[in-house]
């Protein structure tokens, strides 16, 4: 009963994960920029939130918070990352890195190192039973709404005209390129949807984790697992893997071995990788081989 | 174009890798001349990572205290002046230890939170022969097994943590015949506290229902959570650090939870941060701003008007050491490290803003001092951000001797090498 509900509790888990990863795997999959400043984008969401709840209460910033993350996103996707596209990766890995370096220090010198009290709003407190498994109400609504952002994100890039070209563009940029589609704003939609998401993750992990300048850099490593995992280009490979390291965790704590339970995402790495090069579901780019 | 770039997934991999390693190399302090009139002294402790917020409280407040000596005539007429740097984790500490020795002349090393990197700055103190003081590592092992001649220490050890909240849990009710399960720091504070609390509940007739070690990078303790309600424990043991505590307490009160909660290790800044409602239980610190002592009052007031906040126990600990040693120093009128450790081994007196003034014990190097345990007060009586908490009196109480709480010989025992 009780690994019955670490099981599900581990998939939930996944699902934070998940929010940080698809924009993360989005960003490098068309552009070819590993952001490494992913991390800060969401911790900057969540100082957001706890800037401007006071004047907006908890739902207002969880509108404006992300809007002004992927605002953020795109500003700095037009004036640092598309300089980037076509050098050397390592020098857009070098500037992302410096990137969340200032952004973290950036926070530190203007809310103090200290973590900030930030708790859940009282209209989303208390528990729910779901049959016999009893679960916190924030956290059915915080699944709920990644939930609606996963399926929303897949109807973008699935089904609209938006979404193909974006996905023609992570094949071949020169052959859409030769179509006479300019993938310019593409690329700063994308940015600004997946950093956006990564505010969003901010916002909604804010009352319940602790909101200060490092907590960019705890999610991002996990984050970069669940890619590499899930494969490059790969949307349900992303959301497999997303689940798949949540609930590894979840079980390994589970079954009381709570000490490798880090230790083991990055065994199952070693061994997705072992077995399947380009992660579960990733698919062939021939650019990236 | 696409031919141009030469990414693939192997160099992904290897850049991530290399990342992993340059992010631990962090800036060099620039370098300075060497000037016969100053006196250096060396700061380290944890600026970045989950105990970087304690660290940030220890900066400024042995900021605080270098201005205050520098204000009242300096070392021996002497300008001291701090050098600070972010230990980082235990290598980087020793490797900054060591330059801070060599390159920059120090006459002390003062700092840490981490007792893993206690460890390694001791190490480096004792083959220079220069004087450590530790403000914030509290394993026992500390001032047992691994204890140095060069390294002393002003934050309590865990066995003086464990016997001050012990006393409230005792009188609580909620050890002998209780069920307690505990969460533990996976690293050399966490393992070390886990040992002196079993030694302590065990003794007291307490029953053991669990423990799991938590990796220093959880966020999320959610499966912990379903394990404790599932157990059911009459007492909930939080033996974490840094932000761990304060994400625990939040989710704590997010699921629901009502076991009374206490710990063996805290800090009040993480106290602040779970907010109002969130933090609960007893807990032990070595110190609290609302102390009624004149020694405290100044020094809430000094911290307040310099940083428009409260200082919290981490900040005591480095204000205190730095005020220790610049004591050594003018009465000795010398920073040969060999005669500050005679003096305090000799059972010095110094002034720790509590009722009563402190010493270190020559057979370990503890600094004895009274601590505090104190209790989450109840959300409707909270009239500000920082006044959440309840004290106790001081422990050990007015008419005991300071080493009832310390470990005795037979506990944690220290042999120096010579």
């Amino acid at each position: 009963m009780l690994l019955a509900q670490q099981i599900l509790n581990g998939l939930l888990d996944g699902v934070y994960y998940l929010l940080i990863a698809l924009g993360l795997s989005l960003i490098f999959s068309l552009g070819g920029i590993v952001n490494l400043a992913h991390g800060a984008f969401y911790a900057i969401g969540a100082y957001l939130t706890f800037v401007l709840s006071p004047y907006l209460g908890f739902g207002g910033s969880f509108v404006a918070a992300p809007a002004a993350v992927a605002l953020l996103g795109m500003v700095i996707e037009r004036s640092l990352f598309r300089r980037f596209y076509r050098s050397d990766p390592i020098l857009s890995l070098l500037l992302t890195f410096g990137l969340a370096m200032i952004a973290e220090q950036a926070l530190r010198m203007i809310f103090g190192a200290p973590p900030l009290s930030y708790s859940i709003p009282p209209w989303l407190r208390g528990q729910v039973a779901i049959g016999s498994f009893i679960y916190s109400f924030y956290r059915v609504v915080l699944i709920c709404i990644a939930a609606a952002c996963v399926t929303g994100l897949w109807v973008l890039l699935q089904k609209t005209p938006f979404g193909r070209v974006v996905r023609a563009g992570v094949q071949n940029p020169d052959m859409v390129g030769a179509l006479g589609i300019s993938l310019q704003p593409y690329m700063s939609a994308v940015a600004a949807i997946g950093i956006g998401l990564a505010g969003l993750a901010g916002v909604l992990l804010a009352p319940i984790y602790s909101i200060h300048p490092a907590m960019g850099q705890e999610i991002i490593t996990p984050a970069f697992v669940v890619v590499v995992i899930g494969g490059l280009g790969s949307f349900w490979g992303v959301v497999a893997a997303a689940l798949l390291v949540g609930l590894v965790k979840g079980v390994m704590v589970g079954i009381g071995y709570s000490a490798a339970s880090t230790a083991a995402i990055y065994l199952l790495m070693l061994l997705v990788l072992l077995f399947r090069p380009r992660g579960l579901f990733g698919e062939r780019i021939l650019r990236f081989e | 174009m696409s031919n141009n770039r030469d990414f693939t997934r192997r160099s992904l991999l290897k850049t991530a890798g290399g990342i992993a390693l340059v992010s631990g190399i962090s800036t060099p302090a620039i370098l300075r001349a060497q000037t016969a009139e100053v006196i250096r002294i060396g700061h380290l402790t944890p600026r970045t990572g989950f105990l970087g917020p304690l660290g940030e409280y220890a900066v400024m407040a042995a900021d605080l205290a270098v201005e205050e000596i520098n204000a009242s005539g300096g070392m021996m007429g002497r300008k001291l002046e701090l050098l600070k740097e972010d230990s980082v984790n235990p290598q980087t500490a020793s490797t900054k230890a060591e330059r801070m020795i060599e390159r920059d002349k120090v006459a002390c090393i003062i700092g840490e939170i981490s007792s893993a990197s206690c460890l390694t700055i001791a190490q480096v103190a004792q083959r220079n022969k220069v004087l450590y003081i530790n403000t914030g590592g509290n394993s026992d092992a500390l001032r047992g097994s691994d204890c140095k001649r060069y390294m002393f220490h002003v934050e309590s050890q865990n066995s003086m943590y464990v016997k001050s909240v012990g006393r409230s849990f005792l009188r609580d009710g909620l050890v002998k015949g209780k069920k307690w399960y505990s969460l533990t720091a996976d690293y050399a504070f966490g393992h070390d506290l886990l040992k002196v609390a079993k030694r302590f509940m065990e003794g007291n007739g307490g029953n053991f229902a669990g423990d799991d070690l938590v990796p220093t990078d959880a966020t999320d303790f959610s499966a912990y959570l379903l394990k404790i309600r599932d157990a059911k424990p009459d007492l909930v043991v939080i033996n974490l650090a840094g932000t761990q505590t304060t994400n625990f307490l939040k989710q704590y009160a997010e699921f629901g939870l009502t076991f009374p909660v206490g710990g063996f290790g805290f800090d009040t800044a993480l106290a602040w941060a779970a907010g109002k409602g969130n933090f609960v239980g007893t807990w032990p610190v070595v110190w609290h701003h609302l102390i009624d002592t004149p020694g405290s009052k100044n020094f809430v007031a000094a911290f307040t008007k310099k940083y428009s906040k409260p200082p919290e126990n981490q900040a005591w600990g480095d204000y205190v050491a730095t005020k220790i040693v610049a004591q050594a120093v003018n009465e000795l009128k010398s920073t040969d490290s060999t005669k500050i450790i005679e003096y305090f081994e000799k059972g010095a007196k110094f002034d720790l803003l509590k009722t009563r003034q402190g010493y270190f014990r020559a057979s370990d190097h503890q600094l004895m001092h009274e601590m505090y345990a104190v209790t989450a007060l109840p959300a409707d009586k909270i009239k500000n951000q920082w006044d959440v908490f309840s004290s106790s009196p001081s422990v050990p109480g007015p008419n005991e001797d300071l080493e009832a709480i310390a470990a005795t010989k037979e506990e944690n025992s220290c042999t120096f090498a010579t």
